[in-house]
């Protein structure tokens, strides 16, 4: 058996979730998720402006932070950490932590193989639209294709104590080190499904372990200091979700159902690079405190494509917020709306779209949210979005005068003009498994 | 009996792109086929009305005893484009804990 723990379930998560997971009981592994969609796109930018950056800044302070633990314990790290620069993530690491060894995964950014992919005839069809990346073409900020567990694994099998890798799936965190210690090989479907689910149970954090939960959460023990998932992980793919002894949260039946269904699609094709995995194959049962064993999984050979992430430049946006109070808080609200856009209409300025919602009346739930005839108060909230930044300033100076020119009462302008921020938009597209090769280095 | 969503399921949302998901778990095991018969993609889609632009599609797991359900067209253009303040579908989930369904009280464990 070996003990996976997932101390990040994206970039920006708990500092000292990592810390609290290699101090406080038992794990092997430590894996780490660093990656969102658009994440690879802010890299590309910064590392554009240095090419020293383009990686999670966050993951060599870290190492630094809890390497004499990692050696006296003996525990190894995956994380998708390198971003756009894997090398240079670990070099930085090297730097802060000499004593570790470093190996990284290569071979996930195609930014630079766009082109070539274009004239042999690939065309990287939107998935959702089905249009050709031509279209956007000239626009690309960053381009990677998800790869699986297999380079992972390998990566561990050169004796690492830190696996860096860029674009990985965030279930190939997970799944690697099973390949590696129990010796796996590409055509165990089953075990690779069933580890995949492991890897998505942990992939979002202490959401596995009470974060996020419906049920019962008024009585959901220390949650400051919740404990992060640990998989314990068995050669045959079944295992056992748990958290460390003493730290706060819950681990049920229903908290891992709750995760099971999340950002789920058809639950019989989940897809990875290494298998399919079939959700409705999936057997809990609760196995003591804190404890859900995990089985049954069954899974089916992957698809001849590998998912490939674009970002590209898409305009710019902003939103601005002013607060209404009672009487007649969404009535005033409104209101204002309606002269913002009257004001923005004369200007004859083009928008892609304003969006107008009303936080403490149906902002998030829209027609589903009870209905309540005179909140006390009200956020206004009108966001735009634009091809040209000018059209997007100049909607930024329109929200503060309503406060002496619009309807009564109006507050909470107080933190200035909104923030016009660069859209980037997300571009997914498959491409021919053989046309991705990966590759392992030791960064020395 | 008409009761609210809540009392027999919970639920967690979540996004992909333009497509808000939805999971909706049975609280008890035996309340499942209760939902699976109560909870269609058409009544969720009339649940939400024009906040769902597309299709709702939905997937059964009696074994987790639980529907997922995909919300196309959910997120006023999802990812970085939408300009909600709830632009990955989080509290959707909770949303449908007040759609009214229809059962009796053996069904409920009475």
């Amino acid at each position: 058996m070996i003990r996976i723990a997932n101390g990040q379930g994206f970039w920006g998560d708990w500092l000292d979730a990592p810390v609290q997971l290699v101090e406080q009981g038992p794990i092997d592994y430590l894996i780490l998720d660093y990656l969102a969609e658009v994440t690879m796109s802010i890299l590309q930018k910064q590392k554009q402006q240095d090419p020293l950056l383009g990686y999670a800044r966050d993951f060599p302070p870290l190492i630094h932070r809890i390497a004499k633990t990692l050696t006296e314990r003996n525990i190894k790290v995956i994380a998708n950490a390198g971003g756009v620069n894997p090398i240079g993530c670990a070099r930085e690491v090297k730097r802060l932590a000499p004593e570790l060894a470093v190996a990284v995964v290569l071979g996930d950014d195609i930014l630079d193989r766009l082109n070539e992919f274009i004239e042999n005839g690939h065309e990287l069809r939107n998935m959702d639209t089905g249009e050709p990346v031509t279209a956007i073409r000239d626009r690309v900020l960053s381009a990677n294709a998800y790869i699986g567990a297999f380079p992972l694994a390998k990566a561990l099998a050169t004796g690492a104590d830190v696996v860096i890798a860029g674009r990985s799936t965030d279930t190939a965190l997970a799944v690697a080190p099973m390949i590696h210690r129990f010796g796996w090989v590409r055509q165990d479907y089953n075990r690779l499904a069933s580890a995949t689910v492991a890897g998505h149970i942990v992939e979002c954090g202490a959401q596995a372990t009470g974060g996020n939960c419906q049920v019962d959460w008024q009585t959901l023990p220390d949650l400051a200091n919740i404990g992060y998932p640990i998989v314990e992980a068995e050669p045959d793919g079944d295992f056992t979700v748990t958290k460390h002894h003493g730290t706060g949260g819950r681990i049920g039946v229903d908290v891992i159902k709750e995760q099971l269904l999340y950002e789920l699609g058809d639950p019989k094709r989940y897809i990875t690079p290494d298998c399919i995995a079939d959700f409705t194959t999936i057997r809990l049962r609760d196995d003591g405190p804190a404890r859900v064993r995990v089985c049954g999984v069954r899974g089916a050979p992957p698809t001849g494509t590998l998912k490939v992430s674009i970002s590209y430049h898409y305009g710019w946006k902003a939103t601005g917020t002013l607060v209404y109070t009672w009487p007649d808080a969404a009535k005033k609200a409104r209101m204002a709306d309606a002269i913002v856009r009257e004001r923005l209409r004369r200007l004859d300025l083009q928008f892609e779209e304003i969006y107008t919602e009303l936080l403490g009346a149906d902002a998030c739930h829209g027609p589903a949210a009870p209905p309540n005839a005179d909140p006390p108060e009200v956020q206004l909230r009108i966001g735009v979005r634009a091809r040209h930044k000018a059209a997007v300033e100049r909607f930024t100076r329109e929200l503060s005068p309503l406060v002496l020119s619009g309807p009564p009462g109006a507050t909470g302008f107080g933190e200035g003009r909104p923030q016009v921020r660069e859209v980037v938009a997300y571009w997914p597209a498959l491409i021919p498994r053989r046309e991705i090769v990966t590759r392992v280095e030791v960064v020395a | 009996m008409r009761v609210p969503l809540g009392r027999i399921a919970h639920t967690r949302s979540g996004d992909k792109g333009d497509t808000a998901n939805i999971g909706v778990i049975a609280l008890k095991e035996w309340h499942y086929p209760t939902l699976a018969r109560e909870v269609t993609a058409e009544r969720v889609k009339a649940f939400f009305g024009p906040l769902v632009k597309g299709e709702v599609e939905r997937f059964e797991l009696p074994n987790l005893g639980a529907l997922n359900f995909l919300l196309h067209g959910a997120l006023g253009g999802g990812g970085t484009l939408s300009l909600r303040v709830d632009a990955q579908g989080k509290t959707l989930g909770a949303a449908l804990l007040r759609m009214e369904i229809e059962l009796d009280e053996y069904e409920f464990g009475l």
